[in-house]
This record gives C-alpha cells, sequence and structure tokens, in this order.
C-alpha cells in the first residue's frame, strides 16, 4: 500500500496535517497502538523540520512486508552538518517555532528514537530526503 | 495500584472548567505531563494522560491526536482558540482551563491522588 502527501511550506499553522491523515489510516488499518504512535511521531518530527526549514515538501509512505517507510523529501537548504543535527538540543529553528512549542533540537532525535533505521540524504543549497522504517512485528498468536 | 480520575474529578482539583462544546464524562487519566515543549510530549508521554500546558496552539491539539492524549488543561488561565476548540472536539479530546500556574496544578493533581508519572522512564 501506498501513500502521498503534499506537506505545504506556507503555513505553520497546518504543519502536521499530514502525519495526522497518515495517523487515521493506520488506525484504519487495524495496526498495532505502538507501532501507529512511533510512526506519527516520526513522521510529525519530519514533517515540522520540512515545514519550518524546507518550505514544504512530499511524504511518501508504504507499507509492505511488515514494514513501514516513511520517505519525506524536499527541496529545502539540506542539512550542513548531519551529526551536529542529530544532537539533542541542537537547533537552527527560528523563534516562531518554539513559540509553537518545537525548535528544542528534540526533532531528529524524536524520528530516530521511534523508527527502526532511520538515513538522511541531504546536500546543502539542494535538499533533504529523511527516509524512516518502522518494523511491524508479527502478530502472537 | 494504579489510581485512576475521571474527568469530572480532575476539574475539582484543578479548580478548572470544561470547555463545555469539549466535555466528555467517559475520560479517565492514570497520569498526567506538564510541559510546554512539545517535542518533549512527543518523546516522553505514556498512555491515558492529562497533559498541563500554558501553550496555546493548534500544535498543542494536534500532539495530543498523535499521541493519543484525551484530556488537556490549559493553566495560567489561558482558553484556547476556537480552532484549537473545533479540533479537540471532532477527535474527542475533552479541554479543561485552570487559573492555576503549572507548578501548582501538578501539585493539587498529584495531592488528589495521581501520583504516577506521565512520561516513560529516562535513561
Amino acid at each position: 500500500m501506498e501513500y502521498h502527501y503534499a506537506v505545504s511550506g506556507e503555513d505553520f499553522s497546518l504543519a502536521g496535517n499530514a502525519s495526522s491523515e497518515m495517523k487515521k489510516t493506520l488506525k484504519r488499518l487495524g495496526l498495532p497502538p505502538e507501532i501507529i504512535k512511533k510512526t506519527a511521531v516520526a513522521m510529525y518530527e519530519a514533517e515540522m523540520n520540512m515545514v519550518v526549514h524546507a518550505g514544504g515538501g512530499d511524504a511518501h509512505i508504504s507499507i509492505e512486508n511488515n514494514c513501514i517507510t516513511i520517505i519525506m523529501r524536499d527541496t529545502g537548504p539540506g542539512i550542513a552538518d548531519i551529526d551536529l543535527a542529530m544532537q539533542d538540543g541542537y537547533s537552527t529553528a527560528p523563534e516562531k517555532v518554539q513559540q509553537l512549542g518545537f525548535g528544542a533540537g528534540m526533532g531528529l532525535p524524536n524520528m530516530k528514537r521511534n523508527s527502526d533505521e532511520l538515513v538522511i540524504d541531504s546536500t546543502p543549497g539542494e535538499g533533504t530526503t529523511v527516509t524512516m522504517k518502522i518494523r511491524i512485528p508479527e502478530a502472537q498468536e | 495500584m494504579l489510581v485512576t480520575m475521571k474527568i469530572s474529578e480532575v476539574v475539582t482539583a484543578l479548580e478548572a472548567q470544561i470547555v463545555e462544546e469539549t466535555a466528555r464524562d467517559d475520560v479517565e487519566i492514570i497520569s498526567a505531563c506538564g510541559a510546554d515543549l512539545m517535542s518533549d510530549v512527543m518523546a516522553f508521554v505514556k498512555d491515558r494522560v492529562l497533559l498541563l500546558t500554558g501553550l496555546i496552539n493548534i500544535q498543542v491539539i494536534r500532539t495530543a491526536i498523535l499521541m493519543d492524549i484525551e484530556a488537556i488543561c490549559f493553566v495560567r488561565g489561558k482558553s484556547p482558540s476556537q480552532d484549537m476548540i473545533d479540533m479537540a472536539k471532532e477527535n474527542g479530546i475533552v479541554l479543561l482551563k485552570s487559573r492555576l500556574p503549572l507548578f501548582l496544578a501538578c501539585g493539587k493533581l498529584y495531592g488528589a491522588g495521581v501520583c504516577q508519572g506521565g512520561v516513560r522512564e529516562i535513561d
């Protein structure tokens, strides 16, 4: 199954829309609650980053072989130093974002914590693609 | 033993008012989390939690939806905006308002028996 969302970078108040929609879909599909939450949190933080730093982008989610793959692609300024960006508390977010309750340097660590695999592919000046995989455990009989 | 608390009991403990349009009496909490940083809420919060916050914007409601939080109390006399109320109502989230500051609100709730932390163990 595949799902696409366009993430608008125009309006901060819309950030999280795609993640909320995705969460509803996962619920409808009857996936385990902890998997739904992990996916929703990882995607929400990535979506927030995309809106705040890159002026929006595209979200592509696929579910197959007991794995949820989230690919968030933008054509923003890119991340100069990914290791630095991964550090807890490191942030380049403007004050406006902090007023929303984000921008405290927890986005990438939250994405890492909630996914089984996180790959960030970024080229300064060209954009960033974040790929997150969340494995769905086999149902216990 | 887990102490559960009904919304009506939370209202009493926090000297709060329910935002009428969002009223539900079937919500029960077992713990609470006081935070103004939504990334912290997403990083640490467990289930059946009351979120206490002084932050007013739509992302608070969205964070609650994503984290399955069914009750939010706005502290320090703050009031949610109409778009927050609409989104909360649509998603079955009860909104409360209290004039207490965050620290006292947490303390009163704790004193009333909600002694379980609302967050996972922090390593």
